[in-house]
């Protein structure tokens, strides 16, 4: 009998091609433990807004964009593997509700090109994950339809925004995952959740049918048991959609990763992330990880991002700015909820946003809306735009001297529900490893490295754009040598 | 801000959010302190230009689905509150 | 007393004639049932994302071309955010401080720009007054939504409501010319608002300018500028101040009433659109461009005077009036001999024939066709048939069409043969208008009148009316 569990997405991909596991088998296996999680009432995790009846959830007609899908359920090189699908990815006629209030219920009538893309080739739709609302929040405790516990530790959040995903995939609830990841929502959940996560380059994984966030720092990524996984699925999803002005052509294709060793890789260490601010957990966990590294032949050296520090700023007026443009399509007028009983259209549009969005939303809409308002337009959105551009040059400087940056993904293992949420630039603060890579538009991936305090720690790896497939290399090789174990959370 | 917005705050929302928003606009305002004199902005991280499109007509939706998920419809349209000027 | 001066600008908007909608690949509507030319794109639907349309970009440049703006060589895209329910995204994707062209001139006009945008979707109001105050809910149909604009912006370099309305005729026909767009004010691909402002004669700053929307006429467009103009006049002269706003114009009471208040004008928060990339102009585009230009009423006017020998004045007429010129051109390449001299035909044209049909109705649809018309001038330049005859013909040709020569034969309106017959009919009608006769020899020119009428009677006017006057000098002895 074989340990369906056990097995990675890789792992049983190959198995339903040998023979050796049914793709029918596997959906239901894995089904049913969503299922058992979403019916639980309070009793489970809340990974999951959406959990599929059967395979033929999964949709598959080809939408106006990606052109790979019209495939048979469960055919082709991800043979039927299940996948859980973050919330804000639009799946036709499956809800898709970007864990918010105003869209409860929304049955979007195309699919994403990212999912077209997975579904294409092969995957199937075991249920949709939940998130932050519209994406904003690093603990998921912004969703509207309640927080997604860390399976680690049910007191403690699972990261966000694509905490659903990551809870998912550390619990064994779905094999892998998709989740968005604009300044950390995929790779700092990944690290409180003891998985892997990658944010590819900017442009390589088509946006159209994503519910936006901010527009130019927007990507999908995998969240996965393993940087194997991850390379499998990304391989799958890059490349140019017609529907998608800002995608392109990814220069090569993604390999399955198979480096063992890292010699002659020189790793640089910003100074600005990886001091201040990171709890002495993560930090000696960290250290240990460079320890490896160099055990494993790579070199390790400091490196300057001097604009660092000035990246959160950046991004909390770049972000909420975009956001404010793009949320304002929430009227109630075409889909969505609409508060009844308005009186006029402004008391419409009022009362349904009001009703509609959480505070997190309300508050970076409105400093959004003011980033842009006329007469400080470029005191905040100007200055950001150059501080972005003084971000993405100190990489490039710092990529002429190292091959990949390595940080820490966050700056503190998974805390308490609750804790962060009185104040939001504490709960921003959890981003500030990050955000600088997705300013950048450059990949970054993390790895789990070890655990503090018996919480999981994340290691994330960075390189230029375009540089995935020496990243996922460098990460395979570090994750062996790591060896960490994330069984445990399945259970 | 919140008209703009088309936010409608109650009276118990404002002054948190009032609060929570200057604190959060004290940090991100220490970007004024940088010297960015001279440093062009990036409005795209992607460098490349064009990606236009073909003028080649896509099938267009149903009328049925376009007004699917409205929340009123009338006379084949979605319907509104009437504006005032 | 202060004398004023109207300073006018105008900003244009332009539906693009391409297939598709501007950032989707939507089919453009005609009149379609309502919201069936959709799609996530142009609905606003979550996640859906925009995609420039090539053709805009290319009719874009032809227009900049034909304006002889400067073309950008990059240009992007800005949101311009604002709510209302004829916009699906609560933003429009327009241009801000990077357009597709800059600065130009079309005759005694600069203008400021050109820029691409998308159109909002179609308002319809429930209720009878089909205006927007007092009815309780509308209706949006998002077929329109989407579709291509050009908007031009002009310099307010006009000064007079007539001026305006002229000008405005020489852009449509230029962009009716490049076939970028129907220019139709009644359908709605033409819309014109106009910026009015009035100074004292002789000083050079601009006053305070309102804006006069929504005017769907030539004729109201002057109507409208110059109601505005009076409005603003009254209030200075009365010692007080013009507010900045948005008016609206109703031509039925010729009332103008305040839309909103510039004052509290939308903060539009633009920013640059971050799902769209910067356009590249290249070499490849800009001739792509040129060498779609046809050519142009100015250019075209100067080949009217150097190839057919037209005097300034006709050759504009022509050339700023395609449908004239377009017929004059037809006209001379279906010419047979008798030919018809250039500037004869010229006049006919522009006179005769323009004459005898509706106000603006295009000759090309008329049921003279250009060839019989030809054929017409021919034969009166060869004095085949006289000019009064001539006429005779073309009233026929205007009600029936047909070959003027077989009109001609069937009517008996040849010209006089014989000088002989004519000869003899002049001195009958002396013969019949004695006293008319005494006056012109006593030095009344005017009195010939019913002497010649007499002729022209009898020869079914037929006779040239100059050879009649000269026989009936001759047979006087003047």
């Amino acid at each position: 009998m074989t340990d369906i569990l056990g097995l990675s997405a890789a792992q049983a991909a190959a198995a339903i091609e040998k023979g050796d596991l049914g793709a029918e088998e596997l959906f239901v296996f894995y089904r049913e433990r969503a299922r058992a999680d979403a019916d639980a009432n309070g009793g489970g995790l809340n990974c999951f807004t959406w959990v599929a009846e059967g395979i033929s959830d999964t949709p598959l007609e080809s939408g106006p964009g990606w052109s790979d899908g019209d495939g048979t359920a469960g055919a082709g090189p991800l043979a039927g593997v299940p996948l859980g699908v973050k919330d804000l990815f639009c799946t036709k006629g499956v809800p898709s509700q970007s864990g918010s209030r105003i869209l409860e219920g929304y049955r979007p009538p195309y699919t994403a090109s990212a999912v077209t893309a997975l579904t294409g080739a092969g995957a199937t739709l075991v249920g949709k994950t939940n998130q932050d609302e519209f994406a904003m929040g690093s603990s998921t405790e912004n969703s509207a339809y309640g927080p997604t516990l860390n399976p680690w530790d049910r007191g403690r959040v699972p990261g966000g925004s694509s905490g659903g995903s990551a809870a998912a995939v550390a619990a064994g609830l779905a094999p892998w995952a998709l989740g968005t990841d604009t300044g950390g929502s995929i790779r700092q959940p990944a690290a409180l959740c003891g998985i892997v996560g990658l944010k590819p380059t900017y442009g390589s994984v088509s946006r159209f049918g994503m519910i936006a966030f901010a527009s130019s720092l927007d990507q999908a990524g995998p969240l996965t048991r393993d940087v194997t996984d991850a390379a499998l699925m990304l391989r799958h999803m890059v490349g140019r959609d017609h529907c998608d002005a800002t995608s392109l052509q990814f220069p090569h294709e993604i390999e399955l990763p198979s480096a063992e060793r890292l010699d002659g890789i020189r790793l640089g260490i910003p100074e600005e992330l990886t001091g201040e601010g990171i709890e002495g957990g993560v930090l000696d966990a960290f250290k240990a990880s460079l320890a490896r590294a160099q055990e494993l032949g790579a070199q390790v050296q400091n490196v300057r991002l001097p604009h660092a520090p000035h990246a959160l700023s950046a991004y909390y007026i770049l972000a909420p700015a975009e956001a404010s443009s793009n949320l304002a399509r929430f009227d109630g007028v075409r889909y969505g909820m609409r508060a009844p009983d308005a009186t006029d259209l402004l008391d419409m549009y009022t009362r349904t946003r009001h009703d509609g969005f959480g505070s997190e939303v309300k508050r970076r809409i409105m400093l959004g809306a003011y980033a842009l308002s006329s007469g400080y337009y470029d005191a905040y959105y100007g200055r950001a735009q150059r501080v972005r551009t003084k971000i993405a040059e100190d990489f490039r400087a710092a990529f002429a001297e190292v091959d990949l940056i390595v940080t820490p993904t966050s700056p503190t293992v998974a805390f308490r529900l609750g804790e962060k949420t009185q104040d939001p630039w504490s709960m921003y603060l959890n981003d500030f490893c990050t955000v600088p890579m997705s300013l950048a538009g450059i990949p970054a991936i993390s790895i789990p490295c070890g655990l503090s305090e018996g919480l999981p720690v994340g290691l994330q790896i960075a390189g230029p754009a375009f540089s995935e497939n020496r990243l996922l290399d460098a990460a395979h090789a570090l994750e062996r040598a790591l060896g960490f174990d994330g069984s445990e959370a399945r259970a | 801000m919140a008209r703009l917005a088309r936010l409608e705050l109650s009276v118990e929302e404002i002054e948190p959010m009032a609060r929570e928003l200057s604190a959060v606009l004290d940090h991100i305002a220490k970007i004024g302190e940088l010297d960015l004199a001279g440093v062009p902005p990036t409005s795209h991280v992607v460098e490349l230009t064009g990606a236009l499109r073909a003028d080649e007509p896509r099938p267009s939706l149903p009328r049925e689905v376009a007004l699917a998920q409205a929340p009123a419809v009338d006379q084949d349209g979605f319907l509104v509150p009437s504006p005032q000027a | 007393m202060t004398e004023y001066e109207p300073v006018i600008g105008l900003e244009i908007h332009v539906q693009l004639k391409t297939m598709t909608k501007m950032f989707c690949g939507c089919e453009l509507s005609f009149g379609e049932p309502p919201n069936t030319r959709t799609c996530p794109v142009c609905l606003g639907l979550p996640g859906s994302l925009p995609v420039a349309n090539s053709r805009a970009v290319h009719f874009g440049l032809m227009i900049g071309m034909a304006l002889d703006s400067e073309l950008a060589q990059r240009s992007i895209f800005h949101r311009k955010n604002y709510f209302y329910p004829d916009l699906p995204k609560g933003y429009q994707i327009s241009q801000y401080d990077e357009p597709l062209c800059s600065g130009g001139r079309l005759g005694e006009v600069r203008i400021h720009r050109v820029h691409l945008e998308e159109d909002a979707a179609k308002l319809i109001h429930v209720g009878a007054s089909g205006r927007i105050h007092g009815s309780d809910a509308s209706v949006v149909d998002f077929n329109r939504g989407g579709t291509p604009l050009a908007e031009i912006v002009t310099e307010p370099d006009l000064r007079a409501p007539e001026q305006a309305s002229e000008w405005l005729k020489l852009l449509r026909t230029t962009l009716r010319q490049l076939g970028v767009s129907d220019v139709n004010m009644e359908e709605g691909s033409l819309r014109c608002d106009a910026n009015i402002s009035l100074r004292p004669v002789g000083t050079s700053e601009l006053g305070t300018k309102t804006e006069l929307k929504n005017m769907n006429s030539f004729r109201f467009i002057e109507r409208g500028i110059r109601a505005e103009i009076a409005r603003q006049e009254a209030i200075l002269k009365a010692g007080g101040k013009v507010i900045a706003e948005t008016l609206h114009f109703d031509p039925v009471s010729g009332a103008i009433t305040t839309l909103r208040s510039k004052e509290e004008a939308h903060d539009y928060r633009y920013f640059p659109e971050p799902d769209l990339l910067p356009v590249a102009i290249d070499e490849h585009m800009i001739e792509a461009a040129r060498s779609a230009l046809p050519e142009l009423p100015a250019a075209r006017a100067e080949r009217f005077q150097r190839e057919a020998g037209l005097g300034v004045d006709s050759a504009q007429l022509l050339a700023f009036k395609a449908e004239l010129g377009d017929y004059f051109e037809a006209a001379l390449a279906a010419s047979v001999v008798p030919t018809p001299p250039p500037q004869a035909l010229a006049n006919w044209i522009a006179g005769d024939l323009v004459g005898r049909l509706a106000d603006g109705e295009d000759p090309g649809s008329s049921r003279v066709e250009p060839r019989a018309l030809a054929a017409l001038v021919g034969l009166v330049a060869a004095k085949r048939v006289s000019v009064g005859a001539g006429r005779q013909v073309l009233d026929r040709l205007v009600l029936e069409g047909g070959d003027p020569v077989e009109i001609v034969e069937h009517e008996g309106l040849a010209a006089m043969d014989g000088a002989d017959e004519l000869a003899s009919i002049v001195a009958a009608a002396l013969g019949a208008n004695v006293d008319a006769a005494e006056r012109v020899r006593a030095g009344n020119a005017k009195a010939i009148g019913p002497i010649v009428g007499y002729v022209m009677r009898e020869t079914k006017g037929r006779a040239d009316g100059g050879e009649v006057a000269r026989l009936i000098n001759e047979q006087l002895g003047l």
